[in-house]
């Protein structure tokens, strides 16, 4: 098998694929499950989506750019950063939403810069082919992870204030108080990326590996770079979320070592 | 030992002048809601007076770091922390969160007995009953190099027979190792008979002129 097998999908073989929706909405009507509207709005969205996507980087890929690849990685990124303050379970602070902000771009920069230049050894830097999917795949699932930690987090702090402040009565240092909150923050948001790990392989093929097995490369080039991806995403969510973590303890307390009232 | 000036706290207390001897029994008294629990978190440094000041041993506590403080300072609340892990962990954990030596089985076990609570200390402590926990609570705080003891109704989950032991056994630790407590009972009966000092809260509502009032 080589590149040149990469077979591509006709306008038919497209909507066909369109079925499936068809079949889900007649299904959802019938049962009158009240969700017709979003699953035709959904659709619409990642098709158009996509679509414009797609045109995007055929246009970026033909005049590769250091800055429009570097806008290109910087909008998806202010995206993630935007959808882990939307779906942050309880309301945040301006004060978290600022640590989730510089730890993100903190983290995801310097996992970026160490993935593309140490490993993938990319030339030139900027090649929009590798630059703009790699950095999506990590900024996408590190995303998922610093959710997850964001929330423990937040939620440890609310559900626990008691043993918080309990331990300050013994004596404790406001990071020691909040020690077991942030392990187990940093735990639930490390424990989806190392499960998927554990699965990879044998419980699933996973979507990157997949599409280049699909667009003609060998499965063993493919599993390489998955192998590198799934290591850089690990990178990116522990140090990410150490940064984050190590920050947005101090927001919970005041310069006298006292805990604030919640959302203050 | 503290000397309470003009504090007020968001029209919960407000205490003109107050003071609290040291090597002292002090119980305070009042009525549900009459600020208590706030009182004793104000001297924990937990929370800040909106206005005045206080302060130990001279200084004002808002100028002394907060955390060595609370090494000074402990208290107890009345709905008793307890952490993960085993009696052991928790009898521990005070010390090795305010970076003291900890204390051997041997010492611990003593401690326990104290305070009547006859648990093994390899015991789960999430699985005690609320007045065990708050006995551990107690233990746990003794086994602390703190000068000042705060207890919040640290009776308020034992029977009257059981309440009147533990507390008779702190008071007797306080004494032999002179050192100052202040607590919130509801037993006035028993406030009269431990206290040297007795705080009555009730009087420091807005309208009503501040002052401790002498056993």
């Amino acid at each position: 098998m080589n590149e040149s097998s990469a077979m591509d999908l006709t306008l038919w073989q497209l909507l066909f694929a369109y079925v499936f929706i068809v079949i889900l909405w007649v299904i959802v009507r019938v049962k009158r499950i009240p969700r017709e509207k979003i699953i035709i709005i959904s659709t619409l969205r990642m098709t158009v989506q996509l679509i414009l996507v797609g045109y995007l980087l055929m246009v970026v890929f033909e005049q590769p750019h250091p800055i429009i690849t570097l806008i290109i990685v910087l909008f998806m990124l202010g995206f993630a950063i935007y959808n882990v303050y939307k779906r942050a379970s309880v309301t945040i602070s301006l004060s978290i939403k600022k640590t989730i902000g510089l730890a993100m771009f903190l983290g995801i920069v310097i996992s970026l810069i160490y993935f593309l230049f140490v490993v993938l050894q990319l030339d030139p830097w900027y090649d929009p082919q590798f630059f703009i999917p790699i950095g999506g795949m990590i900024i996408g699932n590190a995303m998922t992870g610093i959710t997850l930690g964001v929330n423990q987090l937040l939620i440890g702090i609310k559900e626990q204030r008691e043993k918080v402040e309990g331990a300050l009565m013994l004596g404790a240092t406001p990071k020691d108080a909040s020690d077991s909150i942030i392990n187990q923050a940093f735990d639930s948001a490390m424990l989806p990326t190392i499960n998927s790990m554990v699965g990879m392989g044998i419980v699933f093929l996973p979507g990157m590996m997949t599409g280049q097995i699909i667009a003609g490369a060998s499965p063993v080039s493919a599993v390489k770079y998955q192998i590198a991806i799934m290591l850089g995403v690990a990178g990116t969510v522990s140090i990410t979320v150490v940064i984050f973590l190590h920050l947005a303890y101090k927001t919970f307390f005041n310069h006298r070592a006292q805990l604030k009232p919640f959302n203050e | 030992m503290f000397h309470i000036e003009n504090v007020k706290v968001n029209g919960i207390i407000e205490i003109d002048h107050l003071s609290i001897e040291a090597n002292k029994v002090t119980c305070i008294i009042g009525k549900s809601g009459s600020g208590k629990s706030t009182f004793l978190r104000l001297l924990n440094h937990l929370i800040s007076p909106n206005e005045g000041n206080i302060y130990f041993k001279g200084k004002n506590l808002s100028e002394m770091d907060p955390v060595q403080l609370r090494r000074y300072i402990t208290m107890v609340p009345q709905t008793p922390v307890i952490f993960d892990g085993t009696v052991r962990d928790n009898l521990q954990i005070g010390q090795k969160l305010s970076g003291q030596r900890v204390s051997t089985d041997e010492e611990l076990d003593r401690c326990l007995h104290q305070l009547d609570l006859h648990k093994t200390l390899a015991a789960q402590a999430g699985e005690l009953s609320g007045g065990e926990k708050q006995r551990l609570a107690l233990a746990r705080a003794m086994l602390l190099d703190a000068e000042v003891f705060l207890l919040d109704e640290p009776s308020s989950a034992l029977d009257h027979t059981t309440a009147s032991k533990v507390i008779h056994a702190f008071v007797d630790f306080i004494k032999a190792t002179n050192k100052t407590l202040i607590m919130i009972t509801h037993d006035l009966a028993l406030a009269q008979e431990l206290a040297d000092t007795m705080i009555d809260m009730n009087r420091f509502s807005k309208s009503v002129v501040a002052g401790g009032v002498s056993k």
